[in-house]
């Protein structure tokens, strides 16, 4: 198959072609046999007319008469055929000059070329022109009573030149066709083809590695734009996840190798220092602990990347924020005392969403904890407040805290994996909680914002409203 | 107690079948999930603890099928998936109890010894007694020596919980579970606070502990 052929507009185009050239064959066909079918009868009509006249001539005036009518009819314009001749075959009167021998032997219905003179044409022209005074023609052959033979025939080359005038017609318009379909082809096809081998380069580039390419998208908002626009933001959400996936391994390449090193190294020191048991079980704890702060680190992690790529949407089910707020708060109120933070919270009307109660109680329980743990050093006073208020479009959960605060310019920072913003990292904990927090929102299709409060920060879950309620 | 592990990984098997004999209990291995489930199939055991992803033969699978046969042995799920969904479809394929790896292997045994309990006793105790420190669940009464201990509602919970499972290892993330009824990981030390808080409240005035904390594990309710 040539290259040409691979395509599908070209494909197509072959196959209307094909198929309106068998229509118009078909068209053709029907259209000629039926003129023709219709042109035969009237002619056979014609015929018996001229017979039917003749005949009477002949009754009214004999012979003479006969052939004088002939004569006459022979001259007008019409291209009749009249032959008159005696019942051995020699012609005595029409238009017809010779004919082949035999051929009056039989009577009735005969079509065969004739050599006679059509109306306007001259004996010496007919000379001159040779055997193309045959003519098609049909005629009947009659025998009289008195035993002379009667040949009354038209001529058919009307009807012929009408069907050459059909084929011809039709033939040119089968032509047109074809040619419309190469212009379709060129026009349409061609420009579709362009489009689609631009998007196969584009992404044959982007398969090659750069990640960074686009399909191209012409702004006429057709099927070909729509679907590089959504073949894009696919790659663009691929690129998103990849950026993450790489995140994430560098994280852990660079955060948990910092603890895994300070584990073996603990193992390490325990086990050559040659100290005694009591030593051994210590460092030995000290281990256990260790690896069980690195498990929950992976698996805030993992928790973490699950979220951002997408967990699955089945989790939710109404669920109400009031709830989950006085639930941790709950649960944090003697730590906060402990610590000697004032713990309020406040609701100020119920509120239910679309969304997983686990994960939004952890969430909110990271920024408590947060609020606390930083809270727990301001100079006077120290105090978490946690609400929940409602507009038309939003639910938030607030955390307000009056501890030191974060700078506004790295509240941004504050969100992502790892990072922790006191440089010595003397407070215990992974750096994964607001991340978390910021991923639960994403997955709730909410946001996490970071504001500064009075003194210290606050921390607000938005939620959007409006499905459920 | 005599428990089976469905285990594929060879290393993890021995080191969970060493311990669980150190704590007193013997333990079977099965290697892949057709032999777990014909062993399972004995009834000879107390508690199941199944990997979810075996050879031959899927971890949740073998639990529901021994549930659709009539088998009440309670079951372990042990799995690397520990998201909610996950923990979902584990308790609804029949298994009793929910756990993520990695582990501790006192949050397992401890987890295991609560499920053989469970399996056990089956009738609904309304008085649990720990030494002479009483719970009436249906009169929401505490008492300890004869005096009256005012507890809020969440302290009662966390107190039940324990009395239900005296004489057994509790870990955090189990009082989490139960009690609060959240399954992640606290961030600090959230619930050795609420227990600080109980503990002075049935201890205070009393010459013998009764709330003992088990070192690297959690926590144990007993008398003496």
């Amino acid at each position: 198959m040539p290259a040409i052929m691979r395509t599908t507009a070209a494909r197509l185009s072959a196959l209307y072609l094909i198929l309106f050239a068998i229509c118009a064959v078909f068209l053709v066909i029907y259209m000629t046999s039926l003129s023709v079918r219709m042109l035969t009868a009237q002619t056979r009509e014609a015929i018996h007319e001229e017979v039917a006249s003749l005949d009477q001539a002949y009754r009214r005036g004999g012979l003479p008469r006969l052939v004088r009518v002939m004569e006459m009819r022979a001259r007008q314009p019409g291209a009749n055929l009249y032959l008159i001749a005696d019942a051995t075959g020699s012609i005595l009167g029409g238009n017809v000059e010779s004919l082949e021998p035999g051929v009056l032997d039989t009577t009735g219905w005969t079509a065969r070329p004739f050599a006679y003179l059509r109306y306007g044409e001259t004996r010496s022209q007919r000379d001159g022109t040779g055997p193309s005074g045959y003519h098609n023609a049909v005629a009947q052959i009659l025998r009289l009573p008195n035993g002379m033979i009667l040949l009354v025939g038209r001529d058919l080359g009307e009807p012929e030149k009408f069907r050459k005038v059909v084929r011809r017609s039709l033939m040119a318009a089968l032509g047109m066709m074809g040619f419309g379909a190469l212009l379709i082809w060129f026009f349409v096809g061609r420009r579709a083809l362009k489009r689609i081998d631009s998007v196969s380069e584009a992404s044959n580039e982007i398969m090659g590695g750069d990640l960074t390419r686009r399909l191209p998208v012409t702004g006429t908002g057709d099927e070909f734009d729509r679907l590089s626009e959504n073949l894009n933001s696919m790659l663009d959400r691929i690129a998103a996840l990849n950026e993450g996936l790489k995140q994430v391994s560098d994280n852990i390449a660079h955060d948990l190798k910092t603890p895994l090193t300070r584990l073996r190294n603990r193992a390490d020191a325990a086990l050559r220092s040659g100290a005694d048991s009591a030593a051994c079980r210590e460092a030995l704890e000290q281990t256990i602990a260790e690896s069980d702060q690195l498990i929950r680190t992976f698996n805030a992690i993992l928790m973490i990347s699950r979220l951002e790529a997408g967990y699955s949407a089945e989790t939710t089910q109404p669920v109400e924020l009031d709830a989950i707020l006085a639930d941790v708060v709950e649960l944090y109120e003697p730590l906060a005392e402990e610590q000697g933070v004032a713990l309020v919270g406040t609701v100020e009307e119920s509120v239910r969403i679309d969304g997983n109660r686990e994960l939004i109680g952890q969430a909110l329980s990271n920024i408590v904890d947060n609020a606390i743990k930083y809270s727990a050093g301001a100079a006077e006073a120290p105090h978490v407040a946690v609400s929940l208020e409602r507009s038309k479009r939003e639910a938030r959960l607030l955390v307000t805290d009056n501890g030191p605060g974060i700078p506004a310019g790295d509240r941004e920072r504050a969100t992502e994996r790892f990072v922790r913003l006191e440089a010595s990292r003397s407070q215990p904990g992974s750096g994964l909680g607001l991340s978390l927090a910021k991923a639960v929102m994403k997955f709730h299709g909410g946001r996490l914002e970071l504001s500064g409060g009075e003194r210290g920060l606050a921390v607000a879950m938005v939620f959007p409203l409006g499905k459920t309620e | 107690m005599k428990i089976l592990v469905i285990e594929d990984d060879g290393e993890a098997a021995s080191f969970v079948k060493k311990a669980f004999a150190e704590a007193g209990h013997t333990a079977d291995v099965a290697p892949d999930g057709e032999t777990g489930f014909s062993l399972a199939q004995t009834g000879s055991y107390d508690v199941l603890v199944v990997d979810r992803m075996l050879p031959r033969r899927d971890g949740l699978s073998v639990i529901s099928e021994l549930r659709a046969s009539g088998d009440t042995t309670p079951a372990l799920v042990l799995s690397a998936l520990g998201e909610v969904d996950d923990r979902v479809t584990g308790l609804r394929a029949g298994g009793d109890d929910y756990l993520t790896k990695p582990y501790a292997f006192s949050e397992l045994l401890a987890r295991v010894e609560v499920l053989k309990r469970r399996g056990g006793a089956k009738e609904i105790e309304t008085v649990y007694r720990v030494g002479d420190l009483e719970l009436d669940r249906l009169s929401h009464s505490v008492r300890r020596g004869g005096q009256d201990i005012t507890l809020q509602p969440r302290e009662f919970r966390l107190l039940e919980y324990l009395m239900r499972h005296a004489g057994q290892v509790v870990t955090r993330t189990m009082l989490l579970e139960n009690v609060w009824d959240y399954h992640f990981d606290p961030q600090t030390n959230v619930i050795d606070v609420h227990i600080s808080r109980l503990r002075g409240k049935i201890e205070r005035g009393f010459e013998t502990p009764v709330l003992h904390t088990v070192r690297g594990a959690g926590y144990m309710l007993k008398a003496g």
